[in-house]
């Protein structure tokens, strides 16, 4: 009795699961972000199917770091899903090069986003673009309302200020007065010198001119972040040394620490775990009156596998998500990711507003190492890693750092030999 | 006299272990030294003889890291041969006394790490020492030595060592298992012999069971240097393939992995990660020679 009830439960899910099957054309995302799974699952993917019935996607993330490793054997192998996620620059061209990335540049939708946002998914010549450009991240620091207003303290917009809100803190002794570890090294790079140095290179000219080897990484606007990251060492917790990037935003969103240096992909996750109120702030200028510049970061793009069985069904995904419909539910459901598209989009998160603000009031960069510098190596990225981790330790003087990373870059990048 | 019949059996007793060998060791183990000669270059894979190798060991940049690999590698062995094989031994001594009580119930306890994934045991202690929500610096708090607690992870001086003896931690089970054994075979008559003769206790440790273990101990040293130059996934789970800090517990498991599959905007080169697979091949092999040629050969065995 029971084993025949079994039997029939299992008939009849597998007749249901062949017959959703025979219909219906299943297209599968690659990304990075398992942060963002619910959202996706949630929101995005319903939205999408209502609108184009007969397709399905399914979102399969992956661990940030695993990423791209896992991407290439996946690649490689022909498992890949249908949809593939792009890293921007580099990571991604390479495999356009490698035939998996198809040329999207005729796709009409591609006329929705400006040059800026759609060079970070192109050829060197700018001729094919491979990955429809999905969304951007802001760097700057994120901080504790009610911390700063306990001790009195207002929002730092100079270096000089910044340094003293630290020291209040740290005197204070109730809260540590930066959240950051070095233990996972990418935070110091990307949330330290990614974050404060463009105010250092004047952003976009500075990092035109070390890309054609006008500027070197010997000269003051790149060394100085570092000695100014040497100081942030006393400023972290207690054994920063093995604290780790999860223990960081656990720290600051149980309200032990002050100020979190961040990226505005930190908002969704920070809204859901902190029950205090978080304001941001731009990276503080050296002095006052200064033109600020931020990171802006064209950091998703999405394209798709050369391999897919269904190209049909994955460009009519890629067209929506290059729409202004997707642009609109993406930057709302997704706070902190911001829409590259050229259609004005209404955000209503507070602290994505703030840090979207910034873009009207300061010049904006891309990270300094992911464009064309990191094609060879030593890999001027992951050596900004250890990098800027060695200034905050003082394993290293900043002058020494800046001729280690110099020596390694000019190794193997015409321009600057 | 009638013709010695082919003996089938053989052959087919031995088929299944050659055949699975074969494809999943031996078969790839050749591809990835034949790998190692070539290069991709415009997209195309290219014969390219010892390229790969001159880059490895000529190209400053590679060879530091190789160089630091390498001995990072030999630090680690270092450490369980020094911790893990007496500790081990020690271990088996005690579990081996006739009138230790529980003896069951440790054997277990100590076993059991042994069992555990490397990710659980990376994570586990990762959490354990972790400065902020760890029960190391409480623990030590609590008995007044707060003083001693560092960072350890974090610390390019004492990473490795603290990973080494994480590892030793979680391994010593296996050389107590083997020693435990080969005690456990020694005949009692040889024992009592020894008594009459005035040899009891410490001294019949190491008059009588040591020499008669020798054996064991040797085959777990080789044990001991095959697992830790091939080690990867203790240091991939608590450091990740970056083996920070400052690659100080960068060991060649994760320089090849590094290499091999590309890390963040590195892009991976499986011809070069080969070249380094190689290598760690090479080094396996000459240190195993040298146990088999150089040592075994040249021990003493008691017929027992």
């Amino acid at each position: 009795m029971n084993r025949k009830l079994v039997t029939m439960a299992m008939v009849t899910t597998a007749l249901a699961t062949s017959g959703a099957f025979a219909q219906d054309v299943t297209l599968t995302i690659e990304s990075w972000r398992n942060d963002d799974l619910v959202l996706w699952q949630e929101k995005i993917i319903p939205a999408f199917e209502a609108a184009h019935p007969g397709i399905k996607v399914k979102f399969s993330p992956t661990a940030p770091t695993e990423y791209n490793a896992a991407l290439n054997s996946k690649l490689d192998a022909g498992s890949a899903g249908d949809i593939i996620t792009c890293r921007p620059f580099d990571t991604s061209l390479a495999l356009f090069e490698a035939g998996h990335l198809v040329d999207l540049a005729d796709m009409e939708a591609m006329s929705n986003f400006s040059d800026v946002a759609k060079s970070a998914w192109q050829t060197d010549d700018s001729k094919a673009s491979f990955c429809v450009p999905m969304a951007s991240v802001i760097h700057g620091f994120i901080y504790n309302k009610d911390a700063f207003k306990e001790l009195g303290v207002e929002v730092p917009t100079t270096e000089a200020e910044f340094f003293a809100v630290l020291d209040k803190f740290k005197e204070d002794g109730s809260y540590i007065p930066m959240a950051m570890g070095t233990n996972d090294q990418w935070e110091a790079a990307t949330m330290g010198y990614n974050n404060i140095g463009p105010n250092y290179w004047k952003g976009e000219s500075g990092r035109a001119a070390l890309i054609a080897g006008a500027q070197k990484l010997t000269d003051a606007p790149w060394v100085q972040p570092y000695a100014t990251l040497a100081r942030w060492g006393e400023y972290l917790g207690d054994g920063y040394e093995a604290q780790t990037y999860p223990d960081s935003q656990n720290l600051f969103t149980l309200g032990r620490a002050a100020i979190y240096p961040a990226g505005s992909w930190e908002i969704a996750g920070f809204n859901a775990q902190a029950d205090f109120e978080m304001g941001a702030f731009k990276p503080p200028v050296r002095n006052a009156g200064d033109t600020c510049y931020i990171s802006d970061h064209t950091d998703i793009g999405i394209g798709m596998n050369a391999a897919t069985p269904n190209p049909e069904a994955a460009k009519t995904f890629l067209a929506w998500v290059a729409s202004p419909e997707f642009a609109d539910i993406f930057g709302n459901s997704v706070p902190g990711f911001f829409p590259l598209s050229n259609a004005p989009v209404e955000l209503e998160d507070p602290l994505a507003k703030e840090f979207v603000s910034w873009r009207g009031e300061c010049e904006s960069t891309i990270r300094s190492t992911y464009q064309i510098l990191s094609r060879g190596t030593p890999n001027l990225e992951t050596e900004t890693w250890g990098a800027s981790v060695a200034a905050i330790k003082g394993t290293e003087t900043p002058e020494a750092l800046g001729q280690k990373l110099q020596e390694g870059l000019a190794s193997w990048y015409a321009p600057h030999q | 006299m009638s013709k010695p019949r082919f003996r089938w059996h053989i052959v087919v007793f031995l088929a299944p272990a050659v055949l699975i060998y074969t494809a999943v060791m031996i078969f790839p183990l050749f591809n990835t030294l034949r790998l190692a000669l070539y290069s991709k270059i415009d997209q195309e894979r290219i014969f390219v003889g010892l390229a790969n190798f001159y880059t490895l060991f000529g190209d400053p940049h590679w060879a530091d890291q190789f160089w630091n690999a390498l001995g990072n590698n030999f630090w680690f062995f270092l450490i369980h041969m020094l911790v893990q094989n007496p500790i081990g031994i020690i271990l088996a001594a005690i579990l081996s006394h006739p009138r230790l009580r529980f003896a069951a119930f440790y054997r277990s306890a100590i076993f059991i790490p042994t069992i555990l994934s490397f990710v659980i045991v990376g994570f586990a202690w990762k959490l354990i020492l972790s400065p902020i929500w760890g029960i190391a610096p409480s623990m030590l708090d609590a008995i007044g030595l707060k003083s001693l607690y560092a960072p350890w992870l974090g610390k390019e001086d004492y990473a490795l060592t603290t990973l080494a003896l994480i590892s030793v931690w979680q391994f010593v089970g296996i050389p107590m298992m083997l020693i435990y054994a080969a005690l456990l075979s020694i005949p009692d008559e040889i024992l009592e012999a020894g008594e009459i003769d005035g040899i009891t206790g410490i001294s019949a440790f190491w008059k009588i069971k040591l020499p008669l273990i020798l054996p064991s101990i040797g085959i777990i040293s080789i044990l001991t240097f095959v697992g830790n130059f091939n080690a990867f996934d203790l240091i991939y789970a608590a450091q990740g393939a970056l083996a920070g800090p400052d690659f100080s517990t960068d060991i060649l498991g994760t320089f090849m992995y590094r290499t091999f599959f590309g890390f963040q905007l590195q892009l991976g080169d499986p011809y070069l990660g080969s070249a380094i697979a190689s290598a760690m091949f090479a080094i396996i092999l000459v240190g195993v020679c040298i146990y088999l040629f150089g040592i075994q050969t040249r021990m003493r065995r008691y017929q027992l």
